[in-house]
C-alpha cells in the first residue's frame, strides 16, 4: 500500500500535479496531460519529418544534379573534341607541308579552300616564320608581312607548341578565336601555322544541349568575359566577373543569385585549353520543382498529422480529466456522506442509550404517581382529594411528554438501521414535521401539511426519507422569517412515482446559489452550516431512485419537489 | 388447588414494589423478584400462572429467564417489559414463546388486561391438563 502510494506521489510530482483540491488541480492535470501527450506524439513525428526531409533532399538533389553535371561534362567534352579536331588539322597542315609550300600563297590558298570545305568555321590561314613575321596569309585581312615577334601569343606558342586564343570580335563583327601550332623541321628550324575559327560552331554545341527556355548555357574565360552569348547575362565579350564560379576540377554545382536577384543553380566545368569555363544556369525553382512539391507534401502531411493529434489529444484529455474530476467528486462525496452518517449513527446510539436510561426512572415516577392516585381514590375521606388528584395527573402528563421525547430519540436512532420497507410517506412527513413543531410554535411559523388521503404506499427507506425531509424542512425554516409560511404537500405524480412538495415564502435563492446547491461544502449559512445537507439529501434521493426539482427566486421563496419511485430500482437494494 | 398468582421480575426495586402494590390494590396476588436468578428459584418453590418480566436486567437477562421458564414450565405465561422503541426485542420475545410484550413506562390498565388474558390462556391449558 505504502509503496503504491509512494509511486503515485512520485508520478504526481513528476507530472507537476499538486495535492491541492479545487478546479485549479484539474486545470494543472489537464495542462500537464496535454503537454505530455503532445510531446510524446509530436516529437517523434517531428523527428521523422526532419530526418525524411534531409534524406529526401540529399537523394533528390543528387538525382537532379547528376544529369546536369553529365550534360555539362558532355558538352565540355564535345568542345574539347571540336577544338582538338581543329588543332589536329592545323598541326597536320604544318607537318604535311614544307615551309616553302606554305609560304607560297597559291598553295596555301588551295589548302585553305580544302580546309574550309571539309571543316566548318575556318576563316583564315597563315604561316609565320621563327622571327614572328607573317610570311603568307589567306583570308579577309591583309596581314602579310605583319610581325608578331613581341606579341604574347607568339611567346606562348614558342613555349607550349600550341596556342588557343580567347574569343575576340573579328572580321564582319563575328566572334572568332585563334589557334596556332608550332612545327620544327628536321633541320631544327620552326614555323608557326595560325588559323582563325568562327565561334558559331561553339554556339551549335550549346544549342545541342537542348535547354529549356528558362535555362542558359555559355562559355566564360577566367576573367569573366563571355566567350559565347548568354541568353540572360550578356553578349559575347561582355564582362561578368561575378559570373565566374569557384575553381573546380570536376563538374560542380553552386547556388547563385544572379544580377536580377533570381535564385539560380550553376552547373559548371573548367576546361584546360583554352582556359574556359562552361556554365549551365538553371533557375533553382525550376530545377528543384520536384523537391519543392515533395517538401510541400511532407509539410502538409506533418501539419495535418499534428492538427489531428492536437484535436485528439485535447478531446481525449478533456474526457479523461472530466472523468477523473467526476470520480474524485463522487469519492469525496461518498467519503463525506460516510463521515456524516457515522456521526449520525453515534449520535443515534447515544440517543438510544439516553432514552433507555431515562425510561427506567420515568417508569418508577409513573408507578409511584399511579400508586398515589390509587390510594387517593380508594380513600373516600382523603383531604383535598381533587387537588391531589390534579397534582398526580400533571405528574403522569409530564411522564407522557417524556415518553414522547424518548420515542423520538429512539426513532432517530432507529433511522440508522437502513432497510427498504413498504411505508406511507404521509406518516413519514407527519413524523418529521413533528420534530419542528416546537420551533414552528416559538417562531410563529405556519407549518401546513396538505397530505393526499389516498397516497399510495411506496417501498423506500423510512430513516433516509426522514433525514431528507428533515434537511429540506430545516433549510425552509432557516429561509423564512418569524411568522413565515412553510407547507408540505404530498401527491401522486404518475403510475410510478409520488411527489412531495415543500413550499416556503422565505428569502429564496439566487440563480448562482441554485447552481451550486447540491455541491458538497456549498453553504450560505456562513458560520453554522457544513454545506453537506443538500448534497447528502440529493445523494439519498438519487440512491432511492428518486429525483429533486427546485424553483426559487430571491425574496419570493422556494419550491422544492422530491419525486420518489413507488418501487425502488434494483441498485437501491444495495443501499446501506 | 393452584393459586392465581403473578410474579413481577425487575431489577428496579422501587418500580417493581410500587407496581406490585398497585396490582395488589386491584386484588391480584403478586410476588416480586429483583433478579432473574431470584425469579427462577421462586418459580421452583411456588410456580405462578403469569410472569411479568423485564428484558433489561443486569446478570441474567430477561430472555435467558424466559427460555428457562418455558423449558421448565411451559404452562406459565410470560409478559415481557421492553424499553421504548425496541420493537425487535418484543418480537424476539414472542418468537421465544412470550405471551406478549409491553413497553415501559407502563399503562397499568393495559398491563392488567394482558395479565387477565394470559391467566385465561394459562387456566384453559391447565384445565386441559387436568381433564386428561
Amino acid at each position: 500500500m505504502n509503496s503504491e502510494k509512494h509511486e503515485q506521489n512520485l508520478l504526481a510530482r513528476f507530472m507537476g500535479i499538486p495535492e491541492i483540491g479545487g478546479p485549479q488541480r484539474y486545470a494543472i492535470i489537464r495542462r500537464t496531460f496535454i503537454v505530455l501527450m503532445l510531446l510524446i506524439t509530436v516529437l517523434p513525428l517531428l523527428l521523422m519529418t526532419v530526418i525524411n526531409y534531409h534524406q529526401y533532399r540529399t537523394v533528390i538533389k543528387d538525382e537532379i544534379m547528376t544529369p546536369q553535371k553529365s550534360l555539362v561534362n558532355k558538352t565540355k567534352h564535345s568542345f574539347e573534341v571540336f577544338l582538338a579536331n581543329r588543332l589536329a588539322t592545323v598541326r597536320f597542315i604544318s607537318s604535311a607541308y614544307s615551309y616553302n609550300d606554305l609560304a607560297d600563297e597559291k598553295k596555301l590558298n588551295r589548302v585553305f579552300q580544302v580546309l574550309k570545305r571539309e571543316f566548318q568555321g575556318f576563316v583564315d590561314l597563315g604561316l609565320i616564320n621563327s622571327s614572328g613575321i607573317q610570311v603568307s596569309y589567306v583570308g579577309p585581312y591583309d596581314l602579310k608581312g605583319k610581325s608578331y615577334a613581341d606579341q604574347e601569343w607568339f611567346e606562348q606558342v614558342k613555349v607550349n607548341g600550341v596556342y588557343v586564343s580567347d574569343v575576340f570580335m573579328g572580321y564582319r563583327r563575328f566572334p572568332h578565336l585563334v589557334i596556332a601550332v608550332q612545327h620544327y623541321s628536321d633541320s631544327g628550324e620552326f614555323w608557326v601555322v595560325r588559323a582563325t575559327i568562327e565561334t558559331r560552331s561553339i554556339d551549335q554545341l550549346i544549342a545541342a544541349m537542348g535547354l529549356d527556355p528558362q535555362s542558359d548555357a555559355f562559355f566564360l574565360n577566367q576573367n569573366g568575359t563571355f566567350q559565347t552569348t548568354s541568353k540572360f547575362y550578356g553578349k559575347v565579350l561582355d564582362s561578368c566577373s561575378e559570373c565566374v564560379p569557384p575553381v573546380s576540377h570536376e563538374p560542380a554545382v553552386i547556388e547563385w543569385k544572379d544580377p536580377q536577384g533570381k535564385e539560380v543553380l550553376l552547373t559548371y566545368a573548367y576546361l584546360t585549353r583554352p582556359e574556359f569555363i562552361l556554365v549551365l544556369a538553371k533557375p533553382k525553382a525550376e530545377v528543384l520543382k520536384v523537391w519543392y512539391a515533395l517538401r510541400g507534401d511532407l509539410l502538409l502531411v506533418f501539419v495535418i498529422s499534428v492538427g489531428i493529434i492536437v484535436v485528439v489529444v485535447l478531446r481525449l484529455t478533456r474526457v479523461l480529466v472530466d472523468r477523473i474530476q467526476l470520480s474524485d467528486e463522487k469519492r469525496e462525496l461518498a467519503y463525506r456522506e460516510m463521515q456524516h452518517s457515522h456521526k449520525l449513527s453515534s449520535i443515534g446510539r447515544l440517543a438510544a442509550g439516553v432514552a433507555h436510561e431515562i425510561n427506567n426512572p420515568m417508569a418508577i415516577i409513573n408507578e409511584k404517581a399511579g400508586l398515589m392516585k390509587d390510594i387517593i381514590e380508594l380513600r373516600p375521606d382523603f383531604p383535598e382529594k381533587p387537588k391531589f388528584l390534579g397534582l398526580v395527573q400533571s405528574i403522569t402528563q409530564s411522564v407522557d411528554r417524556c415518553r414522547t421525547i424518548t420515542h423520538r430519540l429512539l426513532g432517530f436512532a432507529r433511522r440508522m438501521e437502513v432497510e427498504i420497507e413498504v411505508l406511507d410517506v404521509n406518516d413519514v412527513v407527519k413524523e418529521t414535521a413533528g420534530f419542528l413543531e416546537k420551533e414552528a410554535l416559538h417562531r410563529n411559523i405556519g407549518l401546513t401539511l396538505l397530505l393526499a388521503p389516498d397516497l399510495p404506499r411506496i417501498a423506500s427507506d423510512r430513516g433516509q426519507l426522514q433525514q431528507v425531509f428533515l434537511n429540506i424542512l430545516n433549510n425552509a425554516f432557516a429561509a423564512v422569517k418569524d411568522g413565515g409560511l412553510v407547507s408540505i404537500t404530498t401527491w401522486e405524480k404518475d403510475l410510478d412515482a409520488i411527489g412531495v412538495t415543500f413550499q416556503d415564502n422565505g428569502i429564496g435563492m439566487s440563480e448562482e446559489t441554485m447552481k451550486h446547491i447540491f455541491e458538497p461544502f456549498f453553504t450560505t449559512k456562513k458560520n453554522s452550516g457544513t454545506g453537506l445537507g443538500m448534497s447528502i439529501t440529493y445523494g439519498i434521493i438519487k440512491k432511492l431512485g428518486g429525483d429533486i426539482d427546485i424553483q426559487s427566486k430571491p425574496g419570493e421563496g422556494t419550491r422544492l419537489v422530491v419525486f420518489l419511485p413507488k418501487k425502488p430500482k434494483e441498485q437501491t437494494r444495495e443501499l446501506g | 388447588m393452584k393459586t392465581w398468582k403473578v410474579l413481577l421480575v425487575d431489577d428496579e426495586v422501587e418500580f417493581v414494589s410500587t407496581l406490585a402494590e398497585r396490582l395488589g390494590l386491584r386484588d391480584l396476588h403478586v410476588d416480586v423478584a429483583n433478579s432473574g436468578e431470584q425469579a427462577l428459584s421462586q418459580i421452583e418453590a411456588d410456580p405462578p400462572s403469569v410472569v411479568v418480566l423485564d428484558v433489561m436486567m443486569p446478570g441474567m437477562s430477561g430472555f435467558a429467564v424466559l427460555e428457562r421458564i418455558k423449558s421448565m414450565h411451559p404452562d406459565i405465561e410470560v409478559i415481557l417489559l421492553t424499553g421504548m422503541g425496541a420493537a425487535n426485542e418484543g418480537m424476539a420475545g414472542l418468537r421465544q414463546g412470550a405471551f406478549d410484550y409491553l413497553v415501559k413506562p407502563l399503562d397499568l390498565e393495559e398491563l392488567i388486561q394482558k395479565i387477565g388474558e394470559a391467566m385465561k390462556k394459562s387456566a384453559g391449558r391447565t384445565r386441559k391438563h387436568d381433564g386428561q
